[in-house]
């Protein structure tokens, strides 16, 4: 755990990939306040094998992310489980941000004015990471979103609630199978702000112990044990 | 809970162009032109009609529960609601709805997921994703799996609590309910009809519904 074996700070906007070996802990570190990273999980060796928020949510019985939770993917794989999460809820709800919706909402800001601090969104980031692992538009499915917080009331009325990460805030994966993963760390497309947030995230790896007996995640639900167990097989 | 809104279709079944019954299990894949109004009838109540759908000219656009419920800034769909694609165009929007209520939360049931969520012994039941595979398969459309995202469940009920929990709530659909949606462009239209027995959302007794178009 002590052993850093990657580390680097994203800027705001940017894009991000890596094929991250079973059996690391990934940990996403909120360098300024108010934070998003969204993120799309791929089983490595089989990239049809996709992170699947409605399967990860039904299993779990939750609409946010925390600490016990694995995100699942549509073949009853467990791609990560959230191994430590200082926030308590990552949403799983508000999608992602369109090269249309930024410029409604933040103006045009091109390169060609602002040069490498131009405004990124998560869609064509999503497209241009994909893209260098041979995929595309068909593998964007519903992604989540790291340090963001979309409340839902009774009557289903969804409300993005501001100020939810602070700097320092993390969130640790654990993967539980050879991982591709992509993120883009663009602003949530339900923030109210009408300056584009920057926010800096640091991405940090470290080795990490397979998951026990007595591992928290594989014992926080039944599902949660029977996940591990089918990905397991991938690995006999 | 909170109030529903129902709303009622001045169109008459003797007049539409298609009618037809999709047996409980079984799949439903067909074109609906930009213009034309679908129909999907829950014939004995708390059926869960499994609905995905695709933009007829370039199937890479499709259907988008992210995009659907935060451009209506609600979880839930009803009258009104346009279904939005991953491109964030609306590809149908909802126009008539007597159930008041449908999920787009809870995606299919899927052998895989039925292993996850109650028994690794489940595999080998009839499940949603399958039938979207082979009609996908069957189908002269040019898709496959990589081309499946998650849908919509007419008539289904699963609410958000405010502390972030999900439910799988008592089914607010009866027989002869129905919800209606207008074409925005020309679409297909995939169906499966749901065969889940491990939950007790339709009463553990899958059941036919029908599809009609104007």
């Amino acid at each position: 755990m002590n052993t850093t074996l990657y580390a680097e700070t994203l800027p705001g906007g940017a894009m991000w990939s890596m094929r991250i070996p079973r059996q690391r802990r990934i940990r996403l570190t909120a360098l300024d306040a108010g934070a998003n990273v969204s993120a799309l999980l791929y089983n490595a060796d089989q990239p049809l094998d996709r992170l699947n928020v409605p399967d990860t949510l039904k299993a779990l019985h939750t609409a946010k992310l925390t600490r016990g939770h694995i995100l699942m993917s549509d073949m009853g794989n467990a791609l990560a489980s959230i191994v430590e999460d200082s926030l308590g809820w990552h949403d799983p709800l508000g999608g992602h941000l369109t090269a249309a919706q930024a410029l409604a909402k933040y103006g045009d800001h091109s390169y060609q004015q602002y040069r490498n601090d131009f405004h990124r969104n998560t869609h064509n980031d999503f497209l241009v990471e994909l893209s260098k692992h041979g995929l595309g538009l068909a593998d964007i499915v519903a992604n989540v979103n790291f340090f963001s917080k979309v409340a839902v009331d009774d009557d289903g009325k969804m409300a993005f609630v501001p100020d939810h990460a602070s700097a320092g805030d993390s969130i640790d994966l654990r993967t539980e199978m050879n991982l591709l993963l992509v993120l883009a760390n663009c602003p949530h497309p339900m923030n109210p702000a009408t300056d584009y947030p920057v926010c800096r995230v640091q991405v940090e790896i470290f080795p990490s112990e397979a998951p026990g007996a007595d591992d928290f995640c594989r014992n926080f639900r039944p599902e949660c044990g029977r996940t591990l167990a089918l990905t397991e097989r991938l690995f006999i | 809970m909170s109030t529903l809104i129902y709303t009622e279709s001045p169109l008459d079944p003797k007049h539409a162009v298609y009618d037809a019954t999709i047996l409980a299990g079984d799949g439903w894949f067909h074109p609906v032109k930009k213009g034309q109004t679908l129909r999907i009838v829950d014939l004995e109540g708390n059926q869960a009609a499994d609905t995905f759908f695709f933009n007829a000219a370039d199937v890479k656009e499709r259907y988008s529960a992210q995009d659907t419920i935060r451009e209506q800034g609600s979880i839930y769909l009803t009258t009104g609601t346009p279904l939005m694609s991953n491109l964030c165009n609306p590809l149908l929007t909802i126009t008539a709805d007597t159930c008041g209520r449908h999920d787009t939360l809870g995606g299919a049931c899927a052998a895989e997921s039925n292993m996850v969520r109650y028994s690794l012994d489940k595999r080998f039941m009839h499940a949603c994703r399958d039938t979207f595979l082979l009609q996908m398969a069957l189908s002269g459309y040019n898709v496959t799996k990589r081309d499946l995202a998650h849908n919509i469940n007419f008539f289904m009920n699963v609410p958000v609590t405010p502390e972030g929990g999900l439910r799988f709530a008592d089914g607010v659909s009866e027989p002869g309910k129905y919800v209606e949606m207008r074409a925005e462009m020309d679409v297909l239209c995939l169906i499966s009809n749901c065969p889940q027995l491990n939950n007790p959302c339709n009463a553990y007794n899958p059941t036919p519904i029908q599809v009609l178009i104007w």
